[in-house]
């Protein structure tokens, strides 16, 4: 399978792992599709006209959803063994880094992969690249603008964590999503 | 009779080249970097040898123990057995004085003589003679003229042709080699260092917080081409090693990786990336700035190198899935031919000399090793040992790889005989070393 495909593979997969969760918050709750307003409408409530303070529910900005802001801490991905492929687990993480850079158009984001040290340089710096290609690819799908994001690959170069051992290996593939203004 | 004034005149130019000296050692000793080089394996029946220590005419001390260079470089080439002074029963140097019937009895198949004799200010002459014990005559016998600064040198080019008539492989002892020092304390430093083919004399040629990677030699040995990313993204940069000039030659968006140079010094092969991210392999001319484009294909295609005649380049591609060795034509528009089929991950081809093997990065067994692939039988060797070795370089003669390796935690160097039977470690005191390139012989 050639790595172009596995790209498009991960990020459709990705693309379609995110629609179905909607507007799912991290606790599984339902939430408001989206919309906003609905969630941060706090002038039905009857609280103020009683007198007794009402249960409220979490603001967030126009065009970011509840529980965004735990999400978009996080901000690196992880990938199995020789695979640019983006593990489901993380549609919700890049959702909502998309909408924060849909909301904030002078936002831009700087990918960074890395591979971990398995293998030849020149090649682990390709594959770093396709890791920071699929993540720019996923958010470009949820409407971020090429213009925003910039990739980097340094390979195996800048490991995160030093060691030869299955774990030391796991935190070192990845793509880092830094932001900038 | 000399006056006051001359020996004083004497003593200041001494003092100032003594003070030269240690200001070019200061600034030419990246101290921890430096390489050790022993042999962890050598050829059973390896050719006892005696270097008898040579004498001095001249005032003062020699510039430098030419026959312990010799008798080191020998050793380490672990086809020889030096033998040890203290076992010496004689100490000849001329000629007349070899006495074949003691050094017979001592088993050795090989005498070296020689001498260093003072022939001016800061010149000197290194004569040398090499004799076959059961023959009773002499073999080789060479002079060379020498300044203090480049005994070294010199003393390895006698080892070079000492190793040739006795093995009739060009010796390789006067090359150097490049590589990548990493030393990760609160902040990461990446140096490029360039040092004598035994480690000596190693000269830290760039330096930054950023990665540098990737080192290529020019075929004339004079530049050095390199990947760095001190401007938080990649570029290659071509380097002149007499001074230290330095072009920035590829900086565009994206990748610029594994630069390596054509046989007539001419082009860089390259790999550049498009937008979204394809790396294809590229040939650039450095002086004019024209490129082209050499891999279409949405694979990854990277770690281009030259074939001898400089009409293909090898590069790994991973079209097939995982990375494999592919080689196209340089010119024309002829599609690539795959090259490697045995295993499944080969990557960063190198070619040997003579043109006929590839030297590449294999897995074997889970293992990530170096091997050679025999191009007409199409046979693959394991040469390696260890669990994540990379980055195989020839020696410009052919008989050796040097390689990067892992050795309690830390990169090392590492070198092979192209048949596997010689071995040698190569550690440095501290921090990391990774990626060596070994010189083409240096262009005279």
């Amino acid at each position: 399978m050639s790595r172009k495909f596995q790209i498009l593979l991960a990020t459709a997969v990705f693309v379609l792992a995110a629609c179905s969760k909607g507007g799912t918050k991290p606790d599984g709750s339902e939430g408001a599709e989206g919309d906003a307003a609905a969630g941060g409408d706090y002038s039905s409530q009857s609280g103020l006209e009683t007198g007794t303070v009402g249960q409220g529910t979490e603001y967030v900005e126009a065009g970011m959803e509840p529980g965004d802001e735990a999400l978009i801490a996080e901000t690196v991905i992880y990938f199995d063994f020789d695979t640019a492929r983006i593990r489901t687990e993380y549609s919700e993480v890049l959702a909502a880094h998309a909408r924060r850079l849909g909301v904030k158009s002078g936002l831009s984001v700087r990918l960074e992969g890395h591979a971990d040290e398995r293998g030849s340089r020149e090649y682990n710096i390709g594959l770093g690249e396709s890791r920071a290609q699929a993540v720019r690819q996923a958010l470009m799908l949820q409407g971020v603008s090429a213009t925003q994001i910039t990739t980097v690959s340094y390979g195996e170069e800048r490991p995160a964590v030093s060691g030869s051992t299955e774990e030391a290996w796991e935190r070192n593939r990845r793509v880092e999503i830094i932001y900038s203004e | 009779m000399i006056d006051e004034e001359v020996i004083q005149k004497m003593m200041k130019s001494a003092l100032l080249r003594l003070l030269g000296l240690v200001a070019l050692i200061a600034v030419s000793q990246p101290g921890s970097a430096q390489l050790r080089i022993e042999i962890s394996r050598g050829v059973s029946g390896a050719v006892p040898v005696a270097v008898v220590p040579f004498a001095y005419d001249g005032r003062g001390q020699p510039p430098l123990d030419v026959a312990n260079l010799i008798s080191d470089d020998l050793l380490r080439s672990g086809r020889f057995a030096p033998m040890g002074r203290d076992d010496m029963i004689s100490r000849p140097t001329t000629a007349q004085d070899v006495n074949f019937t003691d050094w017979r009895l001592l088993k050795t198949d090989y005498v070296v003589i020689g001498r260093v004799v003072e022939d001016g200010l800061d010149r000197y002459l290194l004569q040398f003679q090499v004799f076959d014990v059961f023959r009773g005559s002499q073999v080789l016998g060479y002079q060379f003229k020498a300044t203090a600064g480049n005994m070294r040198a010199v003393g390895h080019r006698a080892a070079d042709l000492i190793f040739e008539k006795l093995t009739g492989i060009p010796g390789a002892f006067s090359t150097r080699v490049a590589y990548v020092s990493v030393v990760r304390d609160q902040e990461d430093l990446y140096r490029l260092i360039v040092a004598d083919a035994d480690g000596a004399n190693p000269v830290v040629i760039a330096e930054s917080g950023k990665p540098i990677m990737s080192p290529a030699w020019s075929p004339d040995g004079r530049r050095i081409a390199y990947v760095s990313f001190e401007q938080n993204r990649s570029a290659v940069y071509v380097q002149e090693l007499a001074t230290g000039s330095r072009k920035q030659v590829s900086a565009s968006p994206g990748i610029n990786g594994a630069p390596s140079f054509s046989p007539d010094g001419r082009w860089l092969a390259l790999t550049l990336s498009s937008v979204d991210g394809n790396l294809d392999v590229h040939v650039l001319n450095p002086a004019t700035g024209q490129k082209r484009r050499l891999t279409r294909n949405p694979a990854i295609d990277t770690e281009p190198a030259w074939s001898i005649d400089g009409k293909h380049i090898y590069f790994t591609s991973d079209r097939s899935g995982g990375p494999q060795i592919y080689r196209i034509p340089v010119e024309g528009s002829s599609s690539a031919q795959r090259i490697t089929f045995e295993g499944r991950y080969n990557a960063r081809p190198r070619i040997s000399p003579d043109g006929k093997t590839l030297a590449v990065v294999h897995n074997d067994r889970g293992n990530y090793r170096i091997a050679v692939i025999d191009l007409d039988r199409k046979t693959t060797q394991v040469l390696s040992d260890g669990r994540q070795d990379e980055s195989p370089s020839f020696a410009p003669n052919g008989s050796m790889l040097i390689y990067a390796t892992g050795s309690g935690g830390r990169g090392v160097l590492a070198a092979v005989s192209t048949d596997g039977r010689v071995k040698q470690s190569i550690g440095a005191a501290a921090g990391d070393v990774r990626e060596p390139a070994w010189s083409p012989y240096p262009a005279d």
